[in-house]
């Protein structure tokens, strides 16, 4: 029988995106008709055995500096269990400059590792079998020439690219409205991205071409309902661009994956992740009429940390991201990177980076909370606060469709805008103390910012050496077919019933640097023009 | 707060793209008065300071994140003096360790704010350092 809510004398209580919270919640306030894990449309996960097949990846975002050190930072994690790699790059790469570009110099070997080249990629993964690690990328502007140069790094240490497993970030759409590594206009870059998912459906079966991420708006200021609700319709924007570009719906759709972050709000972000998931599922099979149930499967990974992470009392950040961790458990995720506690102020020791992990692997083997599929599933309080995520996330994507979809929305600011009053709105709720961060505006201390008792120090002469590297290559290399692939490249480029994939995958062959292959796609595109009107 | 009539650029020097922090200072400064200009992401240190005077600012507001502040400050302070536009103020905001900090202050910037600062009290040490 279905009883009403009882009713407080308490005031509204909402969750941190607005939803409101009933003190006790009850059979009355949620549809209730649930399928079990594993069956159309998936609330309560992808798989009929949850966990208890495999565990989720445990995937630290990490490297710095020079090809060597991240190497050596990688054969650490692995040797500590890690199970998949994660590649940081450095924000030159990122961007599309070499290390000698006078844009770059500042930025060279400082958030991530260089590879502007082959060669770096080569040191980067040397005695690691790219065939048993899985790997993801970080890359965005430059996805597709990353890609490439890691089927090179394959091609040339004998390891089939059919055995290539991992993802590479390549949503465009996401860094024009936060983030910010975008190089081309928007359109040409939809091209890259769809002509880089197509190729890598042929080539790399077993390869994520695509995370459609949300973390990054998120990071930027949104809720988790709006950062579910762009991600879910820039998502659809790439199914229409491959749809366009002759790709086969179940063809691609099997191969499409998400990222997003998980804050510390533990039921919010679980109902985010089921209410996401149901609400693909049905995209997939109601508009887009997909005959595949793998078309249907929303996969994702997740970050835990970000702009959850505090500088002050930075040990608390610890609980923060186990909270996280179980929060993007009981959510599904297929992979998790728990952010080190000093990662709002640097570059995580190998100490922290240590933490983090063991955080997963406590969490993966002592808890038990994923011993058992879904074990929220019939919660009251989950399946209310699943199916009040579900309604907002879907009147968010009206919003933006009504503006004129994601492409016009992006192109003229708005959903820039929109995250920019949000983060204001967050600020504001923090400095006013309405939202409580531990620390910061609630039992915090002096002289407690920042303060751990090891600092992560950088080589200050990798920039150095990674320029030395770099010009070593050049003087090296067969400069003569660098510059033919360009020209094939360059010739190529206007050609819009062409996949750009196989002439990137020539030019990576023969050494051509990330920024010379950029710098031939701009002579035909441009670079894009970021609206600036706040 | 005497903000009302200052000219402030805010600006996104090099390559970092977290422009979150930059902007709620761009709509904080406005909502106080100010008339602020935005230059928007990936922008040499050269180009702000040439767009600061064209724009006859009375201060930059520099936001750094990605752990290049040292040189891109440094760099931004030397073109201000190259094009005679030292009376212009830099604040700087962003993810900058405690030994930065110090080293900007005696480079002649005029606050170093991060993310944890209460807006007001950045708004407050910003009309501060421009009325001083």
């Amino acid at each position: 029988m279905k009883t009403a809510a009882p009713q407080t004398g308490k005031p509204r209580r909402t969750t941190p995106s607005g939803i409101e919270i009933p003190a006790v919640a009850t059979e009355a306030m949620h549809n209730g008709h649930l399928e079990l894990p594993g069956e159309y449309p998936y609330t309560r996960g992808i798989f009929p055995d949850g966990y208890l097949g495999r565990l989720w990846t445990m995937r630290q975002y990490s490297g710095f500096g020079t090809p060597e050190e991240s190497n050596q930072r990688y054969k650490f994690l692995l040797d500590q269990g890690q199970t998949g790699l994660s590649v940081a790059l450095d924000l030159p790469t990122q961007c599309g400059y070499d290390p000698t570009d006078a844009m770059a110099r500042p930025e060279v070997g400082k958030v991530g590792v260089s590879l502007s080249n082959l060669r770096e990629m080569e040191i980067l993964f040397d005695g690691i079998d790219l065939a048993k690690i899985s790997t993801s990328f970080t890359i965005n502007g430059t996805a597709a020439i990353i890609y490439a140069m890691y089927l090179a790094t394959a091609d040339q240490a004998g390891v089939p690219r059919a055995k290539l497993t991992g993802t590479i970030q390549n949503d465009i759409l996401k860094e024009f409205v936060a983030r910010g590594t975008w190089i081309f206009p928007v359109r040409p870059s939809m091209r890259l991205v769809a002509d880089s998912i197509l190729y890598a459906n042929t080539q790399t079966p077993r390869f994520n071409p695509i995370s459609i991420a949300g973390a990054h708006v998120r990071d930027a200021g949104c809720n988790a309902v709006e950062e579910m609700a762009f991600t879910l319709a820039n998502g659809l924007a790439y199914v229409d661009e491959l749809l366009a570009r002759g790709g086969d719906l179940n063809g691609f759709a099997g191969r499409l994956s998400f990222f997003f972050y998980v804050h510390t709000d533990f039921f919010e972000e679980v109902c985010k992740f089921r209410a996401g998931r149901r609400i693909w599922a049905r995209l997939m099979k109601e508009r887009y009429r997909a005959t595949d149930p793998k078309s249907c499967l929303f996969r994702f990974g997740v970050v835990c940390g970000g702009a959850s992470l505090t500088a002050s009392q930075p040990y608390n950040n610890i609980v923060r991201v186990a909270i996280e961790t179980m929060a993007a458990v009981m959510g599904g995720a297929q992979s998790i990177f728990t952010a080190a506690y000093d990662e709002a102020f640097q570059i995580p020791t190998e100490e922290s980076a240590e933490i983090a992990l063991r955080t997963q692997q406590v969490i993966a083997h002592e808890s038990g909370i994923a011993q058992t599929v879904d074990a929220l599933g019939g919660s009251h309080y989950v399946e209310y606060l699943t199916d009040k995520t579900e309604e907002e996330i879907l009147r968010v994507m009206r919003e933006v469709d009504n503006y004129g979809g994601v492409i016009k929305a992006i192109e003229q600011g708005y959903i820039q805008r929109r995250i920019a009053e949000r983060a204001r709105q967050r600020k504001e709720l923090l400095d006013a103390g309405e939202r409580v961060v531990v620390g910061v505006n609630r039992y915090q201390r002096e002289d407690q910012n920042g303060t751990v008792r090891e600092l992560f120090k950088m080589d200050p002469k990798t920039a150095q050496n990674i320029v030395a590297k770099f010009n070593e290559i050049r003087d090296r290399r067969d400069n003569g077919a660098v510059e033919r692939n360009l020209a094939r490249l360059s010739d190529a480029t206007p050609k819009d019933r062409e996949n750009l994939m196989p002439y990137i995958v020539d030019c990576c062959h023969s050494y051509a640097t990330v920024g010379e292959m950029v710098a031939t796609l701009k002579k035909h595109w441009g670079e894009f023009r970021e609206p600036t009107g706040l | 707060m005497s903000l009302h009539h200052k000219r402030i650029l805010v600006a996104k020097p090099g390559l970092d793209g977290h422009d979150a922090g930059a902007k709620i200072i761009v709509l904080a400064l406005r909502d106080a008065g100010a008339e602020v200009i935005y230059t928007g992401l990936r922008k040499t240190p050269e180009y702000i300071a040439r767009v600061a005077i064209d724009e006859d600012v009375d201060a930059i507001g520099l936001s750094l994140l990605s752990g290049a502040h040292m040189e891109l400050v440094t760099e931004t302070v030397e073109w201000l003096k190259k094009l005679d536009g030292e009376q212009i103020k830099i604040f700087i905001g962003g993810t900058i360790p405690k030994e930065d900090q110090q080293a900007l202050l005696d480079m002649g910037v005029v606050g170093v704010f991060t993310a944890e600062m209460k807006l007001l009290d950045v708004l407050a040490a910003i009309d501060k350092a421009l009325t001083s």
